[in-house]
């Protein structure tokens, strides 16, 4: 019943101070939106980046690296005669890094309903020959279709057109900085030379950037035929599959059960880029730290307009008391004062904050490594809109309290026997 | 008399501010319905002292104080809000209205506080106030736009909102004119009178206090002497 009449009280208050208390709510538009815009910045970019290298790196790879057998012929031998082997410089055969069934493990992992598709690649070393000169390179062979679907492979093609792969025989989709340092471009014939010491001759269809500087000049793309072709190998031969799952968080659990089943080497995403997750969280920390120095800085403003208006208002405080308002009724009165210049400014920031950044969002951004991206990253996320909410009607609260709880403390005797 | 409606038992009070001085020794009285009482003493004689502890606003003191028979002695500072609420209307020297409020929103402050009322009974009662007082025409008026005489009965309006019990007054009077006095004197006299509430006025103003149905002299906090006038 009381409530209404207190608000009432708050509000005649705050016109008393109007111009002070617009500087104080304006003190919490500011940094609810520089609070919204820094987020939003920063999360974009950091979904950007993230995206760099995780949109492109398979959820679990399955490979096979070569060693030696755990099993000796030996010990299968005289396995039960009472004997222990020592065996001295275990060398592994000479074999390619394979998987062993590939169509039928290819075929299973497809059928598994946590999975978003998987990509077969053949990852082999080879020499790009420039007259006399030679260069180390890696090539893979890649199924053109799902390398496009999964990894965004289309988005990395600068120059040609990745479909080159699938229509023209013998083609290669050079990384730009290896063509630059061929001097060579689409529609050039390069010269390689394979593992296995064969010089073969490939026709560029197209080129690619990743924006990994050191991945550019080595890294090349071919058809997966042409690649097994390049080894010698029958087109059974996969040294990976690249697993996309639905979901990102699973890709451990999903590594481990299929280094069980299909006995492979699985590298699970967050295995192989743990400081990447490192990076981003920094970032992260970073934009809440300033966003919440931001607000408690703004809410020194309303502590400070607060308690120059307990002072002003000395006389209303105490014959509000000698009337018969309680000093609960007084303190509320004050907080509903603070609670208002929070609420104000806080939806005024946030209105302010997703203006600012949709204008962030038009800036024009040109990366030569991301050519995806035209403009600045925003991250229009709701969380960040109701944690500014929050956090500037919680600031605002706290900064109230102790001026309220001063006010309601006020003794009316001094006052009114002060005159 | 019957039950009075304010009694104070062995009031004592110290200040121990910045030496222990004992302000009010011992002051025992009682205060019946439509009696109009006056608190007359120099200056430091401990008249306001005496008040606000009768007012209930002060609860630092020793002994007992009675309102309408409760004892207000351990009742919490929100019980006591109720009670000034409810039970007091107090004037102060001071006009002490809120300059935001208009004069009607002034003087249905404190029954908008006790909630007894809907705003509009409120409204029409707070109209009867103003109109008793002669000042119904300013209602719709702010404060600072009134005379110190009519800003003084506009705080005597406030003090009679809730039709509290007893009225009490710090000099009412102490800042108007003769003719301004003479009113608020006319308007109190009515109280006790028509409305039979209980007056306890402390005043420096002889001629004022010579008017008042019982006269309470004080001096260095104690109650010298006390004089009736039998009602005329």
């Amino acid at each position: 019943m009381t409530m209404p009449l207190l608000i009432d009280v708050a509000l005649s208050l705050l016109r008393a101070r109007g111009r002070q208390t617009l500087v104080a709510a304006t003190g919490v538009t500011f940094s609810v939106t520089m609070f919204i815009a820094l987020l939003s910045f920063m999360s974009g970019l950091n979904q950007m980046l993230d995206g760099l290298v995780l949109y492109r790196t398979p959820h679990v790879r399955l490979y096979n690296e070569l060693k030696p057998a755990s099993r000796q012929p030996i010990d299968r031998y005289t396995r039960h005669r009472r004997q222990h082997n020592f065996i001295r410089s275990i060398k592994p055969r000479r074999e390619l890094p394979r998987i062993r069934n590939s169509a039928a493990v290819m075929a299973a992992i497809r059928r598994d309903p946590r999975v978003r598709g998987v990509a077969p690649k053949v990852q082999t070393q080879v020499f790009y020959n420039v007259g006399t000169l030679t260069l180390n390179g890696t090539i893979s062979g890649i199924e053109v279709e799902q390398e496009a679907a999964l990894f965004a492979f289309a988005d990395y093609v600068v120059a040609g057109h990745y479909q080159g792969l699938r229509t023209v025989p013998n083609s290669i989709v050079l990384g730009k900085g290896a063509a630059d340092l061929m001097l060579v471009g689409v529609g050039d014939v390069v010269q390689l030379t394979t593992s296995r010491g064969e010089q073969v001759q490939l026709k560029v269809v197209g080129l690619f950037q990743s924006g990994l500087l050191d991945i550019d000049k080595v890294q090349s793309y071919t058809s997966l035929a042409t690649a097994q072709k390049l080894l010698g190998e029958s087109n059974t031969y996969v040294t990976d599959l690249q697993v996309k799952l639905h979901d990102l968080a699973q890709a451990p659990a999903v590594a481990r059960e299929y280094r069980r089943l299909y006995e492979v080497q699985a590298l699970d995403i967050q295995t192989a880029n743990a400081e990447f997750e490192t990076g981003t969280f920094i970032r992260t920390l970073i934009s809440y730290a300033v966003g919440i120095t931001l607000l408690t800085v703004a809410g020194f403003g309303i502590y400070n307009i607060l308690n120059m208006m307990i002072y002003e208002k000395m006389d209303t405080i105490a014959i509000l008391k000698a009337v018969g308002f309680s000093g609960r009724d007084v303190r509320r009165v004050f907080l509903l004062v603070a609670a208002a210049i929070g609420v104000f400014g806080g939806v005024v920031g946030l209105l302010c904050g997703l203006s600012l950044s949709a204008v962030i969002g038009q800036l024009p951004f040109e990366a030569t490594s991301l050519p995806a991206v035209h403009t600045y990253p925003i991250d229009y996320n709701p969380a960040f809109y109701l944690i500014g909410g929050v956090f500037s009607l919680a600031t605002s609260l706290l900064a109230g309290y102790f001026p309220a709880r001063k006010a309601s403390r006020i003794d009316p005797v001094i006052i009114i026997r002060g005159k | 008399m019957s039950t009075p409606i304010l009694e104070a038992r062995n009031i004592t009070k110290y200040f121990a501010d910045p030496v222990r001085v004992q302000v009010l020794r011992d002051i025992s009285f009682g205060l019946g319905r439509g009696e109009f009482a006056s608190i007359v003493g120099k200056s430091g004689c401990g008249k306001s002292t005496l008040l606000y502890i009768l007012s209930t606003m002060d609860t630092d003191y020793e002994g007992t104080l009675l309102l309408d028979g409760a004892v207000m002695g351990g009742k919490t500072e929100a019980e006591l809000a109720r009670v000034r609420n409810e039970q007091i209307g107090f004037v102060f020297q001071f006009h002490y209205l809120l300059n935001e409020f208009s004069v009607l929103r002034n003087v249905m402050l404190p029954g908008q506080k006790l909630g007894r009322l809907s705003p509009q009974e409120l409204e029409h009662r707070a109209y009867e106030k103003l109109r008793l007082l002669g000042i119904a025409d300013e209602a719709r008026k702010m404060p600072y736009q009134l005379s110190g005489g009519q800003k003084q009965r506009v705080a005597i309006a406030r003090a009679l909102i809730n039709d509290p019990l007893i009225i009490m007054g710090d000099e009412p009077t102490g800042n108007l004119d003769k003719k301004n006095s003479g009113v608020v004197f006319d308007i109190f006299q009515e109280l006790a009178q028509a409305h039979q509430q209980a007056l306890l006025i402390v005043t420096h103003d002889p001629a004022f206090a010579a008017k008042t149905h019982r006269i309470i002299e004080m001096e260095d906090g104690r109650i010298m002497r006390e004089a009736s006038r039998p009602n005329s």
